[in-house]
């Protein structure tokens, strides 16, 4: 298991003509098997940070170490592959494919990792029963609740047994029991798994339940707190 | 299998604009299989039409296509029985051989002298029993609407003319020709006599002429004969026949081969300008010419002699399919544009569409190329269904249409002819057109697929 490095990252975005820094000098070291909470207002860089340590958006300036790869410089074919294989996605908006199944989502990474047909059954089975929905498997997203989706969506993150899952404020959409069951569920899949989990949330109950909490205020890191006491590494 | 599935579900996903995009290729292709069918039946019907009358091949001598045309004396088989008899015994050419049959063709100058009118024409002597064996050929099943020659049972110096020649020559009322009316010429009185010097000539030939009388029409053809002398012989007009072209109908005379040799060749031994070989199939062409080069390469007829395929005799048959050729690859070109823009329409809006899904599928680790190949695939699906539809309604529509039975009179022909589309029977037009369609469909979507592929993955999943 290796830590997400990040040293010197730089990011900023051109809005018409106007350059935006949306994460300046960042340094940063993201513990392997840990539950890691990104937290701070909007517009603070939360998500670009979580896309860049998701290999989804690339730096201006700075080295990511993701896996043990330095992953700026790969191509973007490399980089998908990268993805698909060591990385598992939730997103706010669940961001399942409409046209499959629950059971087809879940298996979906693992056909494009060309996994086979034997193991693939077994797997999403056992995710499907992991997120407690072995009796849905064959329903669409849209015949599913809220709740039912992200659950969908947090076994489709894991389906390739992924070191690392980035999740883009993945209670945001849902009402605060739904919200507080989901995190649970997480916190168990984490543990039961050993897979680093980071958050980009400002939802208390996300944060209390973080092992690691990354507050970010305008693009730089305010404080990083171990709530196991841990010292924060230099990166 | 992941990518087609997708697509697949893709398309089912928005059944009303994917059914509209079907409709509009379906359409399309149905249009071009229709047209293509249609005149892929004229180019049989006119094939059909060129092989009844002249054969496949014609031996003819050498240089008598181009310079030979009216001119028997000087370019006349002579031993054409004995060519064709070794035609006729070879046995590889035998089997591909539907009708050998001599022709001789001449021109000359038809008198009504009764009426005090004459006319030059193009006159052309055949074995009639020949001849209408030839006319049954019909080696792609079309509606036969036309009976046996007219001359067929008729005595040797019978003679069918054309309807303007009947006109020229002053025998409506005799010949029933229709839109005619008979017009007193001031070059000779009415009813006046053969002229003695001609009548002699006329009556070496057979029995001696009579006037146009009683409802009998008789008529004097004069013509070189092969020691380039006059000689004429007064043959008796069964029916006047329209050509189908005002300059074929205007000069044409068909007569019993037997008739002409005699105006021709007298008591010589008798000639013939062209050997015509109808085959069997049109299929068998390359192969029975080849055949008949080597037969007389290794036995040289009398005369040289060349083979002119029917193509070659009937210059219009190439024109006529090539203009319709155009007119079909402009019709496909227009259609495949509309398709091109439908289809990439609808692969722009399903873009648009899915932008969070594009860029989900690739945060999950599809690749740049998986993203092209699932909309790609998406156009070629739909251009697939398209094809498989549209042949299956173009085939209903064709056999629909050529079932109602409908006629029709084209260009340059003398009988109707039946309204028919060939489709079904047409597996290489249904197998092009098809591919086409994908192909069409295929490359519409390429556009399209490139943008989606190029889409930055955290703009496309904020994409509201």
């Amino acid at each position: 298991m290796h830590p997400v490095v990040l040293s010197g990252v730089e990011r900023t975005y051109r809005l018409d003509s106007v350059d935006v820094p949306a994460l300046v000098a960042i340094d940063l070291v993201i513990l392997p098997d840990r539950f890691t909470v990104i937290s701070g207002p909007s517009g603070s860089g939360k998500t670009t940070l979580l896309n860049l340590i998701g290999c989804i958006d690339r730096p201006d300036r700075g080295t990511i170490m993701v896996g043990g790869h330095q992953v700026q410089s790969l191509s973007d074919d490399a980089l998908s592959d990268f993805r698909g294989r060591r990385l598992g996605f939730v997103f706010q908006n669940f961001n399942l494919l409409p046209v499959l199944t629950a059971y087809e989502n879940v298996e979906y990474p693992m056909l494009l990792g060309q996994v086979s047909k034997r193991r693939r059954q077994s797997r999403v089975q056992k995710l499907l029963v992991a997120v407690g929905l072995e009796a849905f498997g064959h329903h669409r997203p849209g015949q599913l609740s809220g709740g039912q989706r992200q659950r969908v969506a947090i076994a489709r993150a894991l389906a390739r047994k992924p070191e690392l899952v980035l999740a883009d404020e993945p209670t945001a959409n849902l009402d605060s029991k739904t919200g507080a069951e989901i995190i649970e569920l997480m916190r168990r899949l984490q543990r039961r798994y050993h897979i680093s989990f980071v958050f980009s949330s400002h939802d208390p109950k996300v944060l209390e339940a973080a092992d690691d909490a990354i507050h970010i205020r305008d693009g730089r890191i305010v404080s990083i707190e171990r709530r196991d006491g841990q010292p924060v590494a230099p990166a | 299998m992941r990518t087609l599935l997708l697509a697949v579900r893709n398309l089912l996903r928005n059944r009303r604009r994917s059914l509209m995009t079907l409709l509009a290729m379906m359409i399309g292709l149905v249009a071009v299989l229709l047209f293509g069918g249609y005149i892929r039946d004229i180019n049989y019907a006119l094939q059909s039409d060129y092989v009844r009358l002249s054969g496949h091949l014609q031996l003819q001598r050498q240089g008598y296509f181009r310079y030979g045309s009216g001119n028997p004396a000087a370019y006349g088989i002579r031993d054409y029985e004995q060519v064709l008899a070794r035609l006729r015994a070879d046995p590889v050419l035998e089997p591909m051989l539907a009708v050998a049959t001599p022709t001789l063709q001449f021109g000359g100058i038809a008198g009504n002298f009764a009426a005090g009118v004459s006319r030059t024409i193009y006159a052309s002597g055949a074995i009639v029993e020949d001849q209408n064996r030839m006319h049954r050929w019909n080696d792609y099943g079309l509606t036969m609407l036309s009976q046996q020659r007219t001359l067929a049972g008729s005595p040797p110096d019978s003679a069918v003319i054309g309807t303007g020649v009947a006109r020229v020559l002053q025998l409506c009322a005799e010949l029933a020709v229709p839109d005619c009316e008979s017009v007193k010429s001031a070059a000779a009185p009415d009813g006046a006599a053969l002229p003695d010097d001609i009548a002699a000539l006329a009556s070496g030939q057979g029995p001696a002429p009579a006037k146009t009388a009683g409802g009998a029409a008789r008529i004097e053809i004069l013509a070189t004969n092969a020691h380039g002398a006059p000689n004429v012989a007064a043959v008796n007009v069964v029916r006047a026949e329209f050509q189908g072209i005002k300059e074929l109908d205007d000069v044409s005379v068909a007569l019993h081969l037997s008739q002409a040799q005699k105006l021709i060749f007298g008591a010589e031994r008798p000639q013939v300008t062209a050997i015509a070989l109808q085959l069997r199939h049109t299929a068998q062409m390359p192969a029975a010419r080849e055949r008949i080069a080597a037969l007389l390469a290794a036995a040289p007829a009398a005369d040289p002699l060349e083979i002119v395929d029917y193509e070659t005799l009937n210059p219009y048959y190439g024109q006529t399919m090539a203009m319709f050729a155009a007119m079909f690859g402009f019709i496909s070109v227009l259609i495949g544009g509309i398709v091109l823009f439908t289809v990439g329409n609808t692969m722009s809006m399903a873009v648009i569409e899915r932008t969070v899904e594009i860029g989900t599928l690739r945060a999950i680790g599809l690749r740049r190329g998986g993203i092209r190949a699932l909309f790609v695939t998406e156009g070629l699906l739909l251009g697939l269904l398209g094809a498989v539809l549209g042949i299956g309604v173009a085939i209903a529509l064709a056999g629909l249409i050529t079932a109602l039975g409908l006629t029709w009179l084209p260009p340059g022909r003398v009988e109707p002819v039946a309204l028919a589309v060939r489709v079904a029977s047409e597996h290489r037009m249904m197998l092009v057109g098809a591919i086409g369609l994908v192909v069409v469909a295929g490359l519409s979507a390429i556009l399209p697929a490139a943008r989606a592929a190029r889409m930055n993955i955290v703009d496309a999943l904020r994409h509201v």
